[in-house]
């Protein structure tokens, strides 16, 4: 029921500010919002963290009963750490958007708080279909916020945004069902009594997220990596993953400031989670399989990501690529397929989202006081706006991976790791004959793939540090027109935004980054609350994935199909 | 007697209304005259309320044969129930509910200029001038014929229903507008029409010719227990192209964007129900007919040389179509859907960007025709394409009747100018929000954007295709979803985000109350079905019961 009001909620706030006058749309959204983080935060509370790896707080409706769809809800650890993020940027977000946002007031805010809802559905769903529904219906909201209050080459950056999305969560559509159609024809009498009484909708149709994860294992090694072909051609899209990663650029630049903050903080996040809740525990074989590949092109994201990075003058777009380089590390240690890796992938979802988010949040700052976010244009900040500097050079250490600082911990644990997958680290590579080391996981990364992707934490220290000291350090320069900050702007009587602002931070920019820079310094400092409330998740992911690779590692060759598997026949029936 | 004749009610009550719509419409009292579209409408929705109460159910000779009503057959009980035994009920419903949805827009269709100056005191009553009477009554003719598709057991009086569901609309195309474009669009149709039933006519005889019966329930026997010869065969595939042309499919597509932009918009949601029905109606008789028991390699010359060599094809515990007929429907759907969303993106006119996807909505529809009959509405592909229906009904007519209720003033000769352009409908969410939300509601169901109707008419599509290992087939489909999605978001959003010049003035609305009445109900019906649509999809799956299909496995060859 919880998790139902975690959605309800902006739902409803939504409609009241599509009903309510201009001046409160704003009000409603901050209650709304606040409301969804209230919730999410009691939701925690009653939340019995010892058995995180349970989806709990559940409850099912059903709706199209012919086809086996329901509103079914329920989340563990990780879902629920998720859903925690996206209540904490949702009132981040209105606050953000109260002085940049002046035109078409209602329409913004009601689109932003339905954005919410289908994320926190997205996170909550036990339904293949539901979760499908929300992860769909996030791309409306996205696309009016960003072709209504875009900047230049908003329209552009929209339509690729919901095409590539689209196209590639078709196809997941298509694999999921195709998984739900294996499921349906399983023969119950082929499985283990053990499994089959976890799961009593085994070899019924139904689109229950464990009972196909548990028939997804069962599939045969041919027809996972098909599976997996088709769950990544959506997957990828949204993390981005190198290839498929060009909108993301596009639509981070022509964003408004809480529509870049969403899409970093969370949207970003859909990607990634679903590939952890889906690809990994659905098809472990042939996730074990292809992980080097996948973490190949995770690495050349983060050295390409980072090299185009070097190379911005705009701001915003220097951010953006930086997410791209950012979200291969988080892939990265997804694929290492072992307990470290996949913790830091996990942590870095919620890191990025907190710095990321927040460098969005005060590169919208400067673009509000001069228009401006070209690093050419600006510069030696640091004099004028104290305090904006101030948070600018905290989270870009947060993003760099400052030691002390959130990103270092999910950065450091996402690279160890890649290093520890490999069941010869410490032993052939480098040439040695001594025994493989005490961390060793089976896998097949390893040093390679960890230090290349290493270069990548030193080119992003490069770039981010190159930006602070254009724009924040050096001599002072402000763009024409904008000599005394926004004060000069007013004098000159040219003034559009309604409430003037001051030159340095409001009290209100303040508030929105504080519980940012409060979060990253803590789970900086002391993780150990966070990386407990997600391991129960994780060690069930880990204990899935691990059977096959321990296959590969003694065979060297793809894994036979699962021991269980009633697959081979299923092999046949597909064309 | 009475009992056969309850097959018949609905249609029964549609021609009589079509006789009193014919003599009110020809009245010179100005509240007769208009009474007429009300007792069209009354009278669907009667038809369609008796098409559930009163058909006859359940097996045995009561759910038996019209066609040894008519024509006097006698019926061997070996040969059992009909072939879709549970379609009749179900399908005259959907076709009375949208059919009255459709009737909405069309008040003023004919006559308005007319009833304009008669009004004014200008001109008399001229009975030779008028057309109300006709084109209401060719709306009921067409829908009388549609229903009887529904109940058809046999190949005359498919032919016959078909062509009484066709001929009306060509007819309606013409004079839908007073234009000559509206003229030419009317004899084309007609002639590529005409073209469209000589081939399937040729079809069926050739059936006739193979099987020695025109009953659907004998040819079927006569398959599934002598197996299915080539003549038969060749004459199942003649009579599929010829149905393609009814459901605007490729390679019998080429009129439907003419035709669509010639015609008036209401008449052209009209067209994209009422014939595409008929022919899935008729395309999934025949296919029962022959039966989706076959099993075949997915590929080679082999099959396909057995498919017409001479020893007959027996049903087996597969679940396919034989191959050839496999073949030329996955080729043909994947070319419509294609051929059809590729071609919409280039529009700019937003009906024949219409047009266009209702060819590319055939495409879907025809992948649950391949999938066949399933045991849950999941895996029934018959279930899948009787939903769809329902949904691309609701959803279509929603779009055109928005774009009948708007016009952008009068041309020289008084008549009404139509929104043509997308650009006409900038800024609609502003200056008329209730069609500029209808329009974004309605297109983004079309493109099958979760949670709308719309996607749920495709999951289903989605769910049987896979279980009948058309994986590739699906994959073309969620792909062409995807193409579907360039335009469909440009329909749904230039309403919604773009704005007008503050120079031109918007479009005006059109002075009948009824058309936005039409658009808003469909709009409402478009978010209330997608909520308790799983009752609705419950009805399509009883439907879709396709006589000694449920014996047949759920999965493999």
């Amino acid at each position: 029921m919880l998790l139902m009001a975690a959605i309800l909620i902006p739902l409803v706030s939504a409609v009241l500010i599509a009903a309510a006058p201009e001046a409160r749309a704003k009000t409603i959204a901050l209650l709304g919002t606040l409301a969804q983080l209230v919730i999410a935060c009691y939701a925690a509370t009653v939340f019995d963290w010892s058995f995180s790896s349970r989806a709990q707080l559940g409850m099912s409706v059903a709706w199209f009963e012919g086809l086996g769809v329901s509103l079914s809800l329920g989340a563990d650890g990780v879902s629920l750490v998720l859903i925690l993020l996206t209540g904490l940027l949702g009132p981040i977000c209105v606050l953000a958007s109260s002085t940049a946002i002046t035109t078409r007031i209602r329409t913004y805010y009601a689109w932003l708080l339905v954005l919410q809802a289908a994320m926190a559905g997205v996170f909550a769903a036990r339904d293949v279909i539901l979760f499908y529904i929300c992860f769909e219906f996030t791309l409306i909201p996205m696309f009016i916020l960003i072709s209504l209050w875009g900047s230049t080459n908003r329209r552009k950056a929209a339509i690729k945004f919901f095409l590539f999305t689209f196209t590639g969560s078709v196809v997941a559509l298509a694999g999921l069902v195709y998984v739900t159609w294996f499921n349906a024809t399983l023969d119950r009498g082929a499985v283990p009594q053990v499994i089959l009484s976890q799961n009593e909708l085994l070899g019924t149709w139904t689109f229950d997220v464990s009972t196909l994860i548990t028939a997804g294992q069962m599939m045969s090694a041919s027809e996972q990596a098909w599976v997996l072909l088709a769950l990544m051609a959506g997957f990828a899209v949204k993390v981005p993953l190198f290839p498929v990663h060009t909108w993301l650029p596009l639509a981070h630049t022509e964003a408004p400031t809480a529509g870049s903050v969403i899409l970093a903080g969370v949207l970003l996040k859909l990607g990634t989670y679903a590939i952890y809740r889906f690809a990994l525990p659905m098809v472990p074989e042939a996730v074990a399989l292809y992980a080097p590949h996948l973490s190949m092109l995770c690495v050349v994201g983060i050295i390409y990501g980072g090299l185009i990075c070097w190379v911005q003058t705009d701001v915003k777009k220097l951010v953006a690529y930086s997410s791209v380089a950012h979200l291969g590390f988080c892939m990265l240690g997804m694929f290492a397929l072992n307990n470290t890796g996949i913790t830091g992938s996990i942590l870095y979802m919620v890191n990025h989202g907190l710095s990321t988010g927040a460098l969005f949040l005060l590169i919208g700052m400067i673009y509000e006081r001069y228009h401006t976010r070209d690093m050419n244009q600006l510069g030696g900040l640091a004099a004028k706006m104290p305090v904006w500097a101030t948070f600018m050079v905290f989270f870009t250490m947060a993003s760099v991976g400052l030691p002390g600082l959130n990103g270092f911990v999910s950065e450091f644990l996402c690279l160890l790791g890649a290093f520890q997958a490999s069941s010869s680290w410490g032993s052939g590579a480098w040439g040695s004959d001594i025994e493989p080391v005490a961390a060793a996981t089976p896998g097949a990364l390893g040093p390679w793939f960890a230090m290349i992707a290493g270069t990548g934490m030193i080119i992003a220290a490069m770039y981010l540090l190159y930006m602070v000291g254009k724009v924040v350090w050096g001599p002072l320069k402000t763009p024409h027109g904008h000599a005394g900050g926004h004060a000069g702007h007013e004098s000159s009587g040219a003034d559009d935004h309604p409430a003037p602002l001051p030159t340095d931070l409001s009290g209100r920019e303040i508030v929105t980054l504080m519980p940012l820079a409060v979060l990253c310094l803590v789970l900086g400092v002391y993780p150990k609350p966070l990386m407990n409330a997600i391991q129960g998740s994780v060690d069930q992911t880990v204990a899935v994935v691990r059977e096959p690779l321990r296959t590969h590692a003694v065979t060297g060759a793809p894994a036979k199909p699962a021991p269980a598997s009633p697959a081979n026949t299923h092999g046949e029936g597909a064309q | 007697m009475t009992e056969r004749l309850a097959f018949l009610y609905p249609e029964i009550v549609l021609f009589v209304a079509t006789c009193v719509v014919m003599v009110l419409g020809l009245s010179r009292s100005l509240r007769a005259r208009k009474s007429s579209a009300v007792v069209a409408g009354v009278s669907v929705l009667l038809a369609g309320f008796l098409a559930v109460v009163s058909t006859p159910r359940g097996s045995g000779d009561a759910a038996c044969p019209l066609s040894g009503f008519v024509y006097s057959h006698a019926l061997t009980p070996a040969m059992g129930q009909v072939l879709l035994p549970e379609l009749a009920p179900y399908a005259k419903a959907v076709i009375a509910l949208v059919g009255a949805l459709l009737l909405l827009p069309m008040a003023g269709t004919v006559d308005r200029t007319d009833e304009a100056r008669i009004a004014a005191g200008k001109a008399g009553f001229d009975p030779l001038r008028s057309n109300r009477a006709e084109f209401y009554a060719f709306y009921l003719f067409s829908l009388t014929g549609l229903m009887l598709c529904a109940s058809a057991d046999n190949l005359i009086w498919l032919f016959l229903a078909l062509e009484l569901t066709s001929l009306p609309t060509y007819i309606m195309v013409a004079i839908s507008t007073s234009r000559n474009r509206s003229r030419e669009a009317g004899v084309k149709y007609f002639f590529l029409g005409a073209l469209g039933a000589a081939v399937f006519l040729y079809g069926f005889a050739l059936v006739y010719g193979g099987t020695g019966t025109t009953n659907l329930n004998a040819i079927a026997h006569s398959i599934s227990t002598g197996g299915l010869n080539t003549i038969t065969l060749l004459g199942v595939v003649v009579s599929l192209l010829g149905l393609c042309f009814k459901i605007a499919a490729a390679p019998m597509h080429f009129y439907t964007p003419d035709v669509y932009e010639g015609a008036a918009p209401q008449v052209s949601g009209f067209l994209a129900f009422v014939p595409k029905t008929a022919g899935f109606i008729a395309i999934l008789l025949l296919c029962a007919a022959v039966g989706w028991g076959y099993s075949h390699a997915d590929s080679g010359v082999g099959s396909l040389l057995h498919a017409v060599s001479a020893e007959p094809l027996v049903q087996g515990t597969g679940r396919r179509l034989p191959y050839l007929l496999w073949l030329m429907i996955w080729v043909v759907a994947a070319l419509t859907m294609t051929i059809g969303n590729v071609l919409a993106v280039l529009q700019r006119s937003v009906k024949r960007m219409l047009a266009y996807s209702s060819i590319a909505h055939s495409g879907y529809m025809l992948v649950g025709v391949l999938a066949g009959p399933g045991d849950s509405a999941s895996t029934s592909g018959v279930s899948a394409v009787l939903f769809y229906l329902l949904a691309y009904g609701v959803m279509n007519a929603g779009t055109f009747a928005v774009l009948a209720a708007l016009e952008r003033g009068t041309d020289s000769e008084g008549q009404p100018v139509e929104v043509e352009t997308l650009d006409d409908l900038r800024g609609l969410c502003a200056s008329h929000p209730l069609l500029g939300w209808t329009m974004v509601v309605c297109s983004l169901s079309l493109l099958g954007l979760p949670p709308l109707l719309g996607f749920f008419g495709k999951l289903p599509l989605f769910t049987s295709g896979i279980a009948a290992g058309q994986i590739t087939l699906v994959v073309v489909l969620g792909l062409n979803s995807a193409i579907a999605a360039f335009y469909y978001l440009r329909l749904a959003f230039t309403p919604l985000l773009e704005s007008r010049d503050e120079s031109e003035a918007p479009p005006a609305l059109a002075p009948f109350r009824s058309r936005m009445a039409g658009a808003v109900i469909a709009a409402v019906g478009v978010l209330v079905l997608s909520a308790i649509g799983g009752w609705a999809m419950g009805h399509a799956f009883d439907a879709a019961t396709v006589k000694g299909a449920g014996a047949i496995a759920p999965r493999g060859h």
